[in-house]
């Protein structure tokens, strides 16, 4: 067994929170960059030039990139030979998102009851998700999530006659629906397949990956390809201005399922997506 | 196309003459209101109390920023999702409310209600709250205090970069931008 102290959990996910919310990613940054040049709006073409302005200045001045910070969804690889030393992995990553939001200057927006909703005024609790591993390794990945992209994600319970064309008008309708809300572009995340349960989270968990990066499965590559370019014709363009460019990625995970089932899941993520993550 | 330069408050004349796509820069005073500072605005107008500040010729903007840093203005301060605000909208607009600042699809409602009571709304840069907040100047709280960030905030800006989405004639840019970009999906 290899032990991890309590109070690197805390520090990790506290620094993952600040720097996820300043500093976007590369592969997104790139993929700004790229729809900028592409995009034939001029409209769009300036909003583009305009959240790459924003991009630079927050990381450059260290302010939050949104004023929505998210909530604090962490995904956790845990290696079966690590124990934890000084307290629980949960409460590590709860203290860890507590300071890194009370310090970091980031919004808190989570409410503790979704009816009565008090504001529990640190951020916490995370939202965390573990999954064992084999070997001795700790990843930890924060991705804070906003509201306006989230609150446009659905899910479906379609059956196999539905098909593959089925999961594809519900990712375009999904889109479409968004529309402005998301903030576009957006990037795509569709869950296929598993049980009601789990098919949000592979949704999802298909934001995790790098933009720009291919499935490894050339059937599901093609259908993101696929997707990609349908959803770019609905024409919504940067903010929904219209535009060219409405995503700049289609990412998705599959699952094996049920023989009469199909479920469908899309977690969009607005152009704001930031993910950060950390091996101990 | 060169950006409009409008200041606050906005007269009649001003808002009829911007069209859904007009890029807008915005000066002077505007107020900053939320979910529940609007649901104050409107129980107060419903029992015929005063309000904090007469609307008349006034923009709000939604916006929910990040704690400011020991000495900074505000902290990011991007637009919000403005469809949370269509139930209220209408009522302010009717007591003289000139424009709205958000961002996303507004309602039936309120798109009538812009013709009727000559108004606009206009977007911000959904997720460039870094950017925006250098154009606020001057912010503080006039109103609802207890509702802490959800109060009702004053602010002074300097060229706001807006886009106006519907207009006085019950044009939507949402629509419109989307119908010229628009292939086969
Ligand atoms: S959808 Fe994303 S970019 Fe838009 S306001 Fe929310 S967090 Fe920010």
């Amino acid at each position: 067994m290899r032990e991890v102290a309590y109070t690197d959990i805390v520090e990790t996910v506290s620094r993952l929170a600040i720097e996820a919310n300043t500093f976007l990613g590369e592969d997104v940054l790139r993929a700004l960059e790229a729809a900028a040049a592409s995009e034939e709006s001029p409209l769009g073409k300036q909003v583009l030039a305009e959240i790459l302005e924003n991009d630079r200045l927050a990381a450059s001045e260290r302010l939050p990139i949104c004023q929505d910070t998210g909530a604090a969804v962490v995904f956790v690889e845990m290696g079966e030979e690590v124990s934890i030393k000084g307290g629980s992995l949960f409460d590590a990553i709860h203290a860890g998102v507590r300071k890194g939001y009370v310090e970091g200057y980031l919004r808190k927006s989570m409410v503790a009851d979704p009816l009565r909703r008090q504001n529990t005024k640190d951020n916490t609790p995370a939202v965390i998700h573990v999954e064992l591993v084999p070997g001795d390794r700790l990843k930890l990945t924060l991705l804070p999530k906003g509201g306006g992209a989230e609150n446009m994600s659905r899910m479906t319970m379609l059956t196999p006659a539905h098909g593959a064309e089925g999961v594809k008008q519900f990712v375009l309708e999904t889109v479409e629906k968004a529309g402005p809300n998301a903030c576009p572009p957006v990037i795509v995340g569709v869950g296929i397949g598993g049980t009601f349960d789990t098919v949000g989270m592979l949704a999802k968990k298909a934001l995790l990956r790098p933009v720009g990066s291919t499935h490894p499965d050339p059937f599901y590559a093609e259908m993101e390809k696929e997707l990609l370019e349908r959803i770019n014709n609905l024409g919504i363009g940067p903010m929904g201005y219209g535009g060219r460019v409405t995503a700049l990625a289609v990412h998705i995970e599959a699952a094996p399922c049920h023989i009469v089932s199909l479920p469908v899941a899309v977690n969009l993520q607005c152009h704001a997506a930031r993910v950060k993550w950390a091996e101990l | 196309m060169e950006p409009k330069r409008i200041t606050t408050p906005l007269t009649d004349e001003v808002v009829e003459s911007l069209r859904a796509g007009d890029q807008v820069l915005l000066s002077g005073v505007i107020y900053g209101a939320r979910d529940a500072a609007h649901k104050r605005i409107v129980e107060a107008l419903q029992k015929g109390e005063p309000l904090p500040v007469d609307l008349r010729g006034q923009v709000i903007y939604y916006v929910g920023p990040t704690p400011a840093k020991p000495g900074q203005v505000i902290g990011s301060a991007g637009p919000t999702t403005s469809s949370r605000m269509d139930p209220y909208t209408p009522l302010l607009l009717q007591h003289g409310l000139k424009g709205t600042i958000g961002k996303g699809y507004r309602s039936k409602e309120v798109i009538e209600a812009l013709k009727k009571y000559k108004a606009v709304y206009f977007a911000a840069t959904g997720g460039a709250g870094a950017l925006i907040a250098r154009r606020i100047k001057k912010s503080e709280v006039i109103a609802y205090e207890d509702l802490g960030p959800e109060a009702l905030f004053r602010f002074e800006v300097e060229d706001f970069p807006l886009i106006v989405i519907n207009d006085t004639l019950g044009n939507d840019l949402y629509l419109q931008g989307v119908m010229q970009y628009r292939r086969n999906p």
